[in-house]
């Protein structure tokens, strides 16, 4: 009796998880789905203005209009560098300062509480004085997004190499790693998981301070596109270009999850995420 | 050629070690006073006492983690004042490296050939074909044999064991008990077992010191055969008893 339910559990289990996956796959897909149909039939109706906001098959018209004539693929090249620049030298100072503060004591003195006052400035807030510093060119973008991502990486990879296990460091210790064997082998790849959160926080501020520092001043960009088509009412390439900042801040976050699952396959909880054997 | 090389590290034997007048207080408190102990060459020494005896103290003196207050703490003759690589600690928890592959951990130092080494010491201690799995895929048995190997690995002159089997199911812990007494007997290396485990220091042991509040209580000698596997040895059970009373 009881074998034979846990057998008809076992061969409904076994046909389920088809279905069962498809099912998880395409759920999160719904809501979002649902929403567009209705938003398309609003705007066909003139429910809602089509000048405010126009329908999705509009703005699909606009997508395919500008990526013919190369403008879109143009903008969100240019925006992309920016990001990517800005993102090398912001993160790359922040991660080198946060493993110089987390590993060496005076200089944590010296430079942590400092950076914990300015960090409580909104980068934006510069905004004004950095245009006096650098004008409008290149140059005041790429340093609003680097100090924009400057601090998350900071913060987390202090953290990270901070909260390493003190007693794996003594028991390199006491099997004779010399400094340099342990901030490659030990230190740096036990505050990868924190510096990952880091970047990915990171990512998320680069593409928030590009937004906002390309409709201020630019002559390319997503941001200068939409602010562009602001001025000729074109309201359809505006929401395209915030479609097009969703999609790459997805882009993004993608990426970095792909990192994680591949740097971090000694994880018990990515493994779970990865799916067994990686 | 593996013939020679285990006949080499059996003639390696092991150092000895000096303790004598040893104090060791952290602040006020007072953990070792005065403490002397001599541990020869090879001698397989079990320290049993209470928690807060001071037995984690001692062994970390030994191993030069902490250094003495006052006091001479010496190896083969040499004052202590650092880790030296001739003395290995397997500590409570294994303390493997999660995200190094357990023969990366085995062969934590990278010696030279270092790969070849810690494939033939984790077959040594029966883990043949896990050098390529993560730790957090090893059980608590498989995590102290990987931390038995990794110890192994730079030929120790002298073992020190922080209760290493305190956490393993008794099944588990008699089989970490055979190893330890077949790669010891092989190696000769000097042995200091830290354990609140009576029955075990009787089953390991050439001679038990009990550790009571910084000082030795009782210093005997087991002197049974080995390998002891006759559980119920009236001779080891009377042994044990005298243990417990000092305790």
């Amino acid at each position: 009796m009881v074998d034979l339910s846990v057998a008809g559990i076992a061969t409904g289990e076994t046909r389920k998880p088809n279905l069962k996956s498809l099912w998880s796959g395409l759920a999160p897909w719904a809501l979002p789905l649902v929403l567009l149909v209705v938003w398309e039939i609003a705007a066909r109706t003139g429910l809602v203005t089509a000048r405010l906001m126009p329908a999705p098959t509009t703005i699909a018209a606009a997508f395919w209009r500008s990526l013919l004539d190369g403008s879109l693929l143009f903008h969100t090249l240019a925006s992309t560098r920016r990001a990517f620049i800005g993102l090398a030298i912001g993160g790359g100072l922040g991660f080198v300062a946060g493993v110089v503060t987390g590993l060496w004591k005076p200089a944590e003195t010296l430079f942590d509480s400092t950076v914990q006052m300015v960090r409580n400035i909104p980068h934006l807030a510069l905004i004004p004085l950095v245009i006096l510093w650098f004008g409008i060119d290149e140059t005041a973008k790429i340093f609003l997004v680097s100090i924009g991502v400057f601090f998350p990486i900071y913060i987390n990879t202090f953290h990270g190499v901070r909260t390493i296990d003190p007693q794996i460091v003594e028991m390199a210790s006491v099997y004779g790693l010399d400094r340099k064997a342990l901030i490659r082998r030990i230190i740096l790849p036990g505050a990868l998981p924190s510096i990952l959160v880091g970047l990915r926080y990171a990512l998320g501020f680069m593409w928030l301070t590009l937004i906002v520092a390309e409709t201020i001043s630019s002559t390319n960009g997503i941001g200068y596109m939409t602010m562009n088509a602001r001025e000729f009412l074109q309201t359809d390439i505006v929401l395209l270009g915030i479609i097009v900042y969703a999609l790459l801040g997805k882009f993004a976050d993608v990426v970095t999850r792909a990192i994680e699952r591949r740097v971090l396959v000694w994880h018990p909880a990515y493994r779970a995420k990865a799916g067994g054997e990686a | 050629m593996s013939a020679v090389s285990a006949h080499v590290a059996q003639n390696d034997g092991g150092l000895s070690i000096s303790l004598s007048r040893v104090v060791k207080s952290f602040g006020k408190l007072n953990v070792l006073g005065s403490f002397n102990l001599e541990i020869s060459g090879g001698q397989f020494l079990a320290v049993v006492g209470r928690s807060g005896g001071g037995k984690s103290t001692l062994l970390r003196l030994i191993a030069g983690l902490e250094t003495a207050t006052s006091g001479r703490v010496s190896i083969g003759g040499r004052e202590v004042d650092r880790t030296l690589p001739s003395v290995c600690l397997l500590f409570q928890e294994a303390r493997l490296v999660p995200w190094q592959r357990v023969i990366e951990n085995v062969g934590i130092a990278r010696g030279p050939n270092w790969q070849d080494t810690a494939r033939r010491t984790l077959a040594d201690v029966g883990l043949e074909g896990r050098e390529d799995d993560w730790p957090s895929v090893l059980s608590g048995g498989q995590r102290q044999r990987v931390a038995l190997a990794r110890a192994l690995v730079s030929a120790p002159q002298i073992l020190l064991l922080d209760e290493p089997f305190g956490a393993l199911d008794a099944l588990t812990r008699i089989e970490m008990h055979r190893l330890l007494e077949r790669i010891w007997s092989g190696r000769g290396f000097t042995t200091v077992l830290i354990t609140h485990d009576v029955a075990e220091a009787v089953a390991l042991a050439d001679r038990v010191v009990v550790l009571r509040e910084g000082a030795i209580a009782l210093d005997i000698d087991i002197d049974l055969e080995r390998p002891r596997r006759e559980l119920a040895d009236p001779r080891a059970v009377d042994l044990q008893r005298r243990i417990l009373e000092a305790v």
